[in-house]
């Protein structure tokens, strides 16, 4: 059956954290008839749990919809869905890309926040038609009359239309889809052009092999065809394409210009059909890829190692595993004295980090060390070369040091005009640049804030969050590298340094870093047989001592008439809790000592 | 009627009645009827008639021994027919023993052939005692040991407590000189653990507990003061004028055989280790004992005769096992006989009392370098 590329529709959903994205897809599923109520549980389209639980959007995914409107005709509604997070803002822009227009949802309880404007913004950079949607006018404290105002203020969209809505009860839902239908246009959709398709996620199916979402901007592509990805050159013999339904794929005989689907190609890693990345046909090339293909860098690195020596093979596994749904996750062995071996582990922000140490942890079982995460230092030397480094182990000798550059970001928050104080001095603390403050609204502001990335990947939005209580947003990209007076601290235990803790410091921070470090573990480190001596160093000089005094008492003192096996059990359980330390020497380190240094924060 | 090929071991038998519950108890124990008493000890006394084994110790232990009464209990013991010269004890609560308005009958027991009674004092300081839930006052104890004395019975244990609610270096030594005045030939000095389910457990911050340090620092203050009077630390918890260690007792430290019968009372018999489930009907019905594994290997060997200051004996250790130990095992018995915890010689290893206030820490390790 052709299709009317007038009748199709490409658009996404942008929205901050929370205001109701997840649950206004489902609505638009469920009154398309797309799943039958009784399917219906809450965020369909997040389909991992972990999804589910942080209430976030991992993974672009996509669907194909279909609604008769209000004019009697048929048409395809395509919703890409975006991850909601900075650490995906690449992925976000290859989404935007791949539409014509944007549900932008506003929560009207709480106005324009972080990523409202950073997803709105990107949205227009793509020439999106953007259609404002004010949800949750259920809630008592829901003020849409405000909030359109709001929107039209600042971010200067007409909202007399608005949909006011409620995704959660399904109030006035049929309205947004009137104004999808109404307002975003039709793709423009030439089939005649050689094969131009952009690739705006891929996922790994065990059956399939990797399943890349397209957008076909010019031209068609069917199976049979051979496939070609531009950036790498590498190509792959269509197996099938279709479009992706909310119950099952739904195959087709091609997909043509303007068309969002699926190709699948026997292909065996992301990898191959990266994101952003264009695909042609070998038969009848495009000349040029479609713009805006990056291969995206981590950001954060941190070494990952198995708590049981033994799950080393497990967890290169895993991570095997999850790199070929993940393309941004980067990984390679490394051996520390302090943990034995593990892996150097890269990510797009920590968020990414966390979702990534859970996910091996969830799904894969595995009980993890990581150790403190590290941004990409650029070392100059004193003969004049430089050596990026992501790994504090490979700190240089200051000696042969001539000076350091560390990466910068340029940071907005978005807070009620009465948080202004303490944010300022979150961000001086965390050695911030101030640039300028905008009133969004009289109560309402934008803080722009250089600040450096390795004092946001630590803990940066939850201190802003509880200093703020929860009212600010936060959006940040990465700008450029500047000089800086890094040192490497050391922790030593026992008077031996443990690697796994060393980590890279503003000079001005190693003081009062480096007692906190030695509090947290002295607190952390359990009373031993012997007395521990904490000591944290920059090169061969201690700014810091603590000491975890001997354990004097650990006896059963009655084995009650002839009780041997409580006894036993008692050893057991205790040699079992032994397992799950690192042995330093005769040192034991609970893994919630490594713990406790990574999350460190400034209020403890 | 004894026969040559009759196998000897220790008697354990519980008795798992108390008046009350103590709020750090979790031993099994409960306040029965009168007739509940009486089906028990008839099963108990028919079960031990029909048992293929001499006795050289008997322990009858609890609960409460004392509260079911100088008949019963001699009916018990009697039934046990122990071997000639056999250590025959029986815990006591002075408040069934030394109470001013009842005399206790310790030479009824005495006659049924009892020689040794422990006698649970836990604090000789009254507020100390409350705390711990104990009816009686120290006159109560003192009473209850002269009766022993007056019945013929001069092997008196008493039982102190270590680390309780309030407790400090000057009520502890007033605690451990009333043991000594009171012509006790054994002392036991438990370290108070707070068990899951208990009251003291529950209420774990309220309780005005010594610290960890403090209660270490009670525990050598308590060794210090009795080795001055005489008494040898044989045992972690344990002290005896010499000649007077516990013998049923250190059955179990010398990894050797007993039969324990009642609820939740363990065995160890031609290798296995077995127990009855914590419930007096089904025991009263003649449920069988639930297996718990082979014992009397070379970890428990060293698990528990760590526990005694004699330690490892490197020429009973060979006897028993039919093995030797390690290099490695005695390069680690030297790393800590360095470190200052124990004595490693040519003929074994033992802990001192530094070792023993940590010795769950150094047995687990130890147990790894078998």
């Amino acid at each position: 059956m052709a299709i009317d590329k007038d009748k199709i529709r490409n658009f996404c959903i942008i929205a901050h954290i929370d205001h109701g994205k997840s649950t206004l897809a489902d609505r638009l599923l469920e009154k398309t008839n797309s799943v039958a109520l009784r399917d219906m549980t809450d965020q369909l389209l997040d389909d991992m749990d972990l999804e589910k639980e942080r209430g976030i959007t991992i993974k672009a995914h996509a669907v194909t919809l279909n609604y008769k409107a209000n004019d009697g005709a048929e048409y395809l509604l395509n919703l890409i869905d975006t991850p909601g997070h900075v650490d995906f803002n690449y992925e976000v822009s290859r989404s935007l890309a791949a539409c014509e227009g944007a549900v932008l949802i506003v929560d009207a309880t709480q106005g324009v926040e972080a990523q409202t404007l950073a997803n709105t913004y990107l949205a227009l950079d793509h020439d999106l038609e953007i259609v404002p949607v004010i949800n949750k006018i259920d809630l008592p404290s829901a003020d849409p009359e405000r909030v359109s105002k709001e929107v039209e203020d600042v971010i200067g969209l007409e909202c007399s239309e608005a949909a006011r809505i409620s995704a959660k009860t399904g109030e006035n839902v049929e309205e947004v889809l009137e104004q999808i239908v109404k307002f975003i246009p039709a793709p423009k959709a030439d089939d005649t052009l050689p094969c131009r398709a952009l690739i705006f996620d891929s996922v790994y199916d065990s059956y399939k092999g990797v399943i890349v979402y397209v957008r076909v901007k010019e031209g068609k592509i069917k199976p049979g065809d051979t496939m070609r990805l531009m950036a790498t050159g590498a190509e792959f013999t269509v197996v099938e394409t279709g479009y992706m339904r909310a119950r099952m794929p739904e195959p087709r005989s091609e997909l043509s210009a303007g068309e969002v689907g699926y190709i699948t190609a026997s292909i065996k890693t992301v990898g191959d059909a990266r994101v952003g990345d264009t695909v042609t046909t070998a038969k009848n090339p495009a000349s040029e890829p479609l713009p805006g293909y990056r291969k995206v860098n981590p950001m954060v690195f941190c070494g990952i190692y198995p708590a049981d020596g033994a799950d080393y093979e497990n967890l290169r596994e895993a991570l095997e595993k999850l790199q070929l749904n993940d393309a941004s996750l980067s990984f390679e062995p490394e051996t520390s004295g302090a943990l034995g071996f593990g892996f150097r582990c890269g990510f797009l922000g920590l968020l990414h980090l966390e979702i990534i140490q859970e996910r091996l942890e969830r799904e894969y079982d595995l009980d993890l060390v990581t150790t403190v995460p590290s941004v990409v230092y650029k070392i100059n030397m004193t003969d004049g070369s430089q050596i990026e480094i992501d790994n504090p182990t490979h700190y240089p000798d200051p000696a042969n040091i001539a000076s350091c550059e560390e990466p910068f970001t340029d940071a907005h928050i978005y807070s009620p005009a009465e948080y202004v104080g303490t944010i300022m001095d979150l961000c001086q603390e965390r050695r911030g640049v101030f640039k300028n403050m905008d009133y969004i609204t009289p109560d309402r502001v934008d803080i722009h804030y250089e600040l450096p990335l390795n004092e946001i990947i630590y803990d940066f939005f939850d201190s802003l969050k509880s200093r703020t209580r929860g009212y600010a947003s936060f959006d940040y990209e990465i700008s450029d590298y500047r000089a800086s007076k890094l040192v490497k601290l050391d922790v030593l235990l026992n008077g031996e340094i443990i690697d796994a803790l060393s980590f890279i410091i503003h000079s001005d921070k190693a003081y009062s870093k480096a007692r906190k470090i030695a509090e947290k573990l002295k607190d952390n480190i359990p009373r031993q047989m012997f007395e521990i001596p904490i000591q944290i160093a920059i090169g061969g000089k201690i700014i810091a001592r603590e000491t975890v005094k001997a354990m004097r008492k650990d006896v059963l003192a009655k084995c009650y008439g002839g009780d041997i096996t409580r006894k036993k059990k008692l050893l057991e359980k205790q040699k079992e809790g032994k397992k799950r330390m690192r042995h330093f020497g005769t040192v034991e380190v609970p893994q919630e000592a490594f713990m406790a240094v990574l999350k460190l924060d400034d209020d403890s | 009627m004894m026969t040559a090929d009759k196998k000897t071991v220790g008697l354990y038998i519980h008795i798992p009645f108390c008046r009350s519950k103590c709020p750090y108890c979790d031993f099994y124990s409960f306040f029965p009827r009168p007739e509940t008493i009486d089906r028990y000890v008839d099963k108990i006394c028919a079960d031990i008639a029909n048992l293929p084994l001499g006795f050289d110790t008997v322990y009858l232990g609890g609960g409460t021994p004392s509260f079911i009464g100088e008949d019963r209990i001699a009916s018990i013991i009697e039934s046990a027919k122990a071997v000639k010269n056999a250590e025959i004890t029986v815990e006591c609560n002075p408040s069934d023993t030394g109470n001013a308005e009842r005399a206790f009958d310790f030479s009824r027991l005495k006659d049924a052939g009892v020689n040794r009674i422990s006698m649970g004092l836990q604090s000789a300081v009254n507020t100390e005692r409350k705390a711990l839930g104990r009816r009686a006052g120290r006159d109560e104890v003192s009473r209850a040991v002269e009766r022993c004395y007056k019945a013929g019975i001069d092997n008196v244990s008493l039982d102190l407590m270590l680390g309780i609610p309030g407790q400090t270096e000057e009520s502890i030594s007033e605690s451990i000189d009333f043991c000594i005045s009171s012509g006790a030939k054994h002392i036991s000095a438990y370290i108070l653990k707070i068990e899951e389910e208990t009251y003291f457990s529950r209420n774990k911050e309220k309780l005005n507990l010594p610290s960890d340090d403090e209660t270490a620092d009670l525990y050598l203050l308590t060794a210090e003061k009795l080795k001055s009077a005489g008494f040898g630390h044989y045992e972690i918890s344990n002290f005896a004028l010499p000649g007077y260690e516990s013998r049923h007792n250190l059955k179990y430290w010398h990894c050797e055989e007993y039969l324990g019968l009642g609820p939740a009372a363990h065995s160890f018999i031609d290798g296995r280790r077995f127990y009855y489930e914590k419930d007096v009907e089904k025991y009263i019905s003649g449920c069988l004992p639930v297996d718990d594994g082979d014992g009397g290997n070379e970890r428990e060997y060293i698990m528990l005769t760590l526990r005694l200051s004699e330690g490892i004996v490197f020429q009973k250790y060979a006897g028993k096992l039919d093995n030797i130990l390690g290099e490695g095992f005695i390069k680690r018995c030297r790393f800590y006989a360095d470190s200052g915890f124990g004595t490693l010689t040519e003929s074994g290893f033992s802990l001192n009392e530094k070792g023993f206030l940590i010795s769950n820490s150094i047995i687990s390790d130890l147990v790894d370098y078998l």
